[in-house]
């Protein structure tokens, strides 16, 4: 949980206070000029196509910024990669692309087991399906869009996550705002953690059902909502429930936290709520052999009825998938919208999946599958508490990859942002409205292709940096050899 | 006895009088207190009293743990999915090699109309060989999204290619071709905003339709006059017409039924009414006009008067994901409140080199639109004359569309005879033809029917070879 200190949180708000009566002002120049000036006889009539009071967080604030988002790359997201220079003549209004680009670490890509780049054994075959089933089948799954490639992953990913059947979608987004209104309508309920991603919030939205959250990662919590929705039933009419989902993510990607699963499943069950598990960033990455958060924190698969997953981060592809029961399969292949209207994978997407989770099983016959995993958790456990030593503030859990140290104020979003680049190594920093206002962060993401020396490399960057803007909140534990001098002198 | 309680009732009246009676007593701010005042305020005091006691209700109780314990014990959910009845076990057919005009279906060769492959660029050298460039130097996936170093250059170079093609200033990619237009219609359409939209349109705009929320009209299916009332209609009834934004949503060509929009008549209609145009040029883009530039150039309509054109690029281009394309405020306003840009990761690099090498390809070859039109005329003229099935689409689209003459009674019954058309002319013929399928969520009422993808690279034999197992079923299986 994050920790606020009292000061940085009034100069935080200080901050945005100064920034918002700037943003105030110049739109009163903005109008004023614009009323003095004619309007264009063209938009008469028209309401504008977006409005002034949407715009304002975008004009005011994140153009100022704009620079941190959004960087362009030009080659593949591995550990090394070359960032693309832009420049700009308007004071961030717009952002040209130059030629030159800069070798820079890589802590921003989704590359958990180091599937990004060209790979050894993966991309040999990856060409050899583009050669034989090209680039795309121009079809839906259901018409001529199935190939003999999505019937054998559709059975290797109900293998690999330990589900009876799968089925897949071109994309993890489309995936869950699709598939949701299908299993759930008007008169259910859909408890979801207060901190899920924006397709989940879509999907339920698009649903009809009824919408509840309960407070993130707090079992006790979801029980109370659960007792009191039982309770009272159906709004207004107090019919109950048709039935109840509850939907929590593996690993929630701007916490680093790790789902409470054992306590949130007792809770479902004794209650008779269905479950939805989205492991977006927590299948390939955590668990012994890669098989996500069910196999880290001991929880039998066939306890989660719906598990949903998607390829673009540990496994170098794109695509998402849901492994379920052989019936819920086979009733969202006959009527899940996704199934029916979408174009099908691309076969070199599914054969990059195939590979890897080869890879990862060790069926390609070599160990490279359990280095990676091994490499991963270690780099994320080194990483973590190398940091925390330092004095960041960083959140999330042990054995996590993800970890988000906390920058709070507005302006160091973009001072360290752009220290670091200088420096030569890639950050992801976030602010308002993917986080609350408040609690703002960067972000790292740690790769199995990183060596130690790029993490140190990296560590040592990031804490001048930190030194320079002030984001160590906490104190820094002294260095060994200091305590061991102490001792001798005594 | 009687005399007692009479003299007891005087003296008790007497000492109450000589009470009310009595001298001043006190005098309180100039205000003498005489006797009577007293009774008065204590009057007074009990009104009030009773005024702020609370009227009488049964008091409430809330349940309590025991209570709620024997509720949730009680409640049965559903189950999570209704049960598996028969015609839910439908497997489609399997590829086992490339979705070009010929492909191999369960070891034999058939002739494939189930693609949308209208370019013929299914298995095309050029596209195939840069892709295999992009992967080698770029991997497969892009592992990110657009604003976390997931942009990759050839993703610019992709919209700037497509906006140089078609004559806008700017366009912007998506990483699905469905969620584009599902991303695009919330991004600009809110609570309050006022949207005419075909009722034949797909799912995908329907889902973005509903999570707008704006408040949704359908007019009928292709029809301009319906168009014209509808739009006269809410014109009238909006009480500030240029406080709201409105617009007017359409496909290119309606894949629900194979029609084409008019494009001039719907632009006439929206400048005279104030509208916006939302078009879905999926499968127009590549295939109508003289250059392949969709929609607009077919009917000579400028681009700038369309305010925001989308379509997937999983047809004409051959590849994956999709784009939205218009002015440069339109664009610029995706590229943060877009949810489709924004959470999601972007498109594959090597499936955005496949659609710059496919629109080189259309510029320096644009007799491929001459073949693919030749196709669709022979394909409609031998279509023509099918016992059982007439023609829905329009004479000009690449998605013809085959319904029945007369409904055999239920929309289940309409459905497994031609489900068994279909597998018949591929068991037998060896012709891979698509039956239209609807989704339980879709809210579409257009008939269903038998749609074939027409390709420029399909030959003439394909054709006829098509067009005669057609009728051949047709008559065996239609009485």
């Amino acid at each position: 949980m994050v920790r606020l200190p009292y000061t940085t949180a009034l100069t935080t708000l200080f901050s945005y206070g100064l920034l918002f009566v700037f943003g105030q002002l110049r739109d009163f120049f903005r109008k004023l000029l614009g009323w003095i000036r004619k309007p264009k006889d063209q938009l008469k009539g028209y309401a504008p196509i977006c409005l002034g009071l949407e715009d304002f967080y975008v004009r005011r604030l994140y153009l100022r910024i704009q620079d941190c988002f959004g960087r362009p790359i030009a080659s593949a997201p591995d550990s090394w990669f070359d960032v693309v220079e832009r420049c700009s003549n308007d004071n961030n209004k717009t952002l040209h692309r130059t030629e030159k680009t800069s070798r820079c670490l890589n802590l921003g890509s989704y590359n958990y087991l180091g599937f990004a780049a060209a790979d050894e054994y993966c991309t040999p075959r990856v060409i050899q399906s583009l050669k034989e089933y090209s680039a795309s089948t121009c079809s839906t799954r259901v018409e001529g869009g199935t190939t003999k490639l999505h019937v054998e992953l559709e059975e290797l990913v109900a293998r690999f996550v330990g589900k009876e059947a799968a089925i897949l979608f071109g994309m993890g987004y489309v995936t869950n705002s699709a598939l949701i209104p299908c299993i759930i309508g008007k008169g259910g309920l859909i408890i979801s953690d207060s901190l899920n991603h924006n397709s989940i919030v879509n999907g339920a939205r698009g649903s009809g059902a009824t919408v509840r959250v309960f407070q993130h990662n707090t079992p006790s919590h979801l029980e109370e909502v659960l007792r009191e929705q039982i309770a009272e039933g159906q709004p207004r009419t107090h019919r109950p429930w048709k039935k109840i989902i509850v939907i929590v993510e593996g690993i929630y990607s701007m916490e680093g936290e790790l789902c409470k699963l054992p306590e949130i499943i007792a809770v479902c069950k004794k209650y008779k709520a269905y479950t939805y598990l989205d492991e977006a960033h927590s299948i390939g990455a955590v668990g012994k052999s890669g098989r996500g958060v069910c196999e880290l924190l001991g929880v039998d698969p066939a306890d989660v009825d719906i598990m949903m997953g998607t390829f673009t981060k540990s496994f170098g592809s794109c695509g998402g998938y849901i492994a379920a029961s052989k019936e819920i399969i086979q009733y969202l292949k006959f009527s899940c919208p996704a199934h029916l209207y979408a174009t099908s994978m691309s076969p070199p997407a599914v054969q990059q999946v195939i590979s890897a989770i080869k890879v990862i099983l060790g069926e390609d016959g070599s160990s490279r599958g359990a280095q990676k995993l091994a490499r991963i958790r270690e780099n994320s456990n080194f990483f973590r508490s190398e940091l925390q030593k330092m004095g960041f503030e960083v959140l999330g859990d042990n054995d996590s990859p993800v970890m988000p140290i906390m920058l709070y104020n507005p302006a160091k979003i973009p001072a360290f942002s752009r220290e670091c680049l200088r420096q030569n190594v890639a950050v992801v920093t976030v602010a308002f409205p993917a986080t609350p206002l408040l609690l703002a962060r960067a972000r790292i993401c740690i790769s199995a292709s990183h060596t130690r020396e790029d993490l140190i490399k990296a560590l040592e960057v990031i804490s001048k940096v930190g030194d320079l803007i002030g984001v160590k909140y906490f104190p820094a534990e002294p260095p060994k050899h200091l305590n061991q001098g102490h001792n001798k002198l005594e | 006895m009687a005399l007692a309680m009479v003299n007891v009732t005087a003296s008790v009246l007497n000492w109450v009088s000589s009470y009310f009676d009595a001298p001043t007593r006190a005098v309180v701010f100039g205000v003498p207190i005489d006797g009577h005042l007293v009774v008065e305020a204590l009057l007074v005091v009990v009104i009030l009293f009773q005024l702020t006691r609370k009227s009488y209700k049964p008091p409430k109780k809330p349940l309590t743990e025991k209570e709620i314990d024997e509720l949730c014990d009680d409640w049965v959910p559903e189950p999570l999915t209704p049960q598996i009845t028969e015609d839910m076990t439908y497997e489609p057919p399997t590829l086992e090699s490339a979705a070009g005009p010929h492909a191999i279906v369960n070891g034999k060769e058939v002739v494939n109309f189930a693609s949308a492959n209208y370019l013929g660029l299914v298995g095309n050298e050029k596209i195939t060989d840069s892709c295999v460039g992009a992967l080698e130097k770029y991997g497969v996936g892009s592992c990110g999204p657009r604003g976390f170093y997931g942009t990759i250059d050839v993703h610019l170079d992709c919209e700037q290619k497509i906006a140089k093609f078609l004559g806008t200033p700017d366009s912007i990619l998506y990483s699905y071709g469905i969620s584009t237009i599902f991303s695009v219609i919330p991004a600009f359409c809110k609570k309050g905003d006022i949207i005419v939209a075909d009722e034949g349109v797909h799912w995908a705009v329907q889902n973005g339709l509903y999570l707008s929320r704006s408040t949704v009209v359908y007019f009928k299916h292709n029809d301009m006059k319906s168009l014209e009332n509808k739009l006269e209609e809410v014109t009238r009834r909006s009480k500030h017409p240029e406080k709201v934004r409105r617009y007017i949503v359409v496909e290119a060509i309606y894949q629900n039924s194979g029609q084409i929009a008019p494009l001039d008549e719907i632009v006439r209609l929206k400048e005279k009414y104030r509208f916006r145009i939302i078009l879905d040029e999926s499968h127009s883009f590549g295939v109508l006009g003289n250059s392949g530039r969709g929609l607009a150039d077919h009917c000579g309509v400028p681009i700038e008067k369309i305010d925001i054109i989308t379509a997937g690029m999983g047809n004409a281009l051959a590849t994956d994901g999709g784009f939205c394309t218009g002015s440069v405020r339109v664009v610029d306003h995706q590229r943060l409140s877009s949810s489709g840009y924004v959470f999601s990761a972007s498109l594959p690099p090597y499936l955005a080199s496949a659609a710059i090498a496919a629109v080189d390809y259309l510029e320096e070859n644009p007799s491929v639109l001459s073949k693919l039109r030749t196709n669709i005329a022979t394909l409609f003229n031998e279509l023509s004359d099918v016992p059982g099935l007439v023609l829905a689409s329009h004479i000009l689209s690449p998605i013809v569309f085959l319904k029945l003459k007369k409904s055999t009674g239920t929309g289940k019954t309409d459905i497994d005879l031609l489900d068994s058309i279909a597998k018949q002319a591929l068991e037998e013929d060896s012709v891979l033809i698509a039956t239209t399928k609807r989704s339980s969520l879709d809210k579409c009422k257009l008939p269903i029917g038998l749609r074939l993808f027409v390709s420029a690279s399909h030959s003439e034999s394909d054709l006829l070879k098509a067009a005669a197992s057609l009728k051949r079923v047709a008559a065996l299986l239609i009485s």
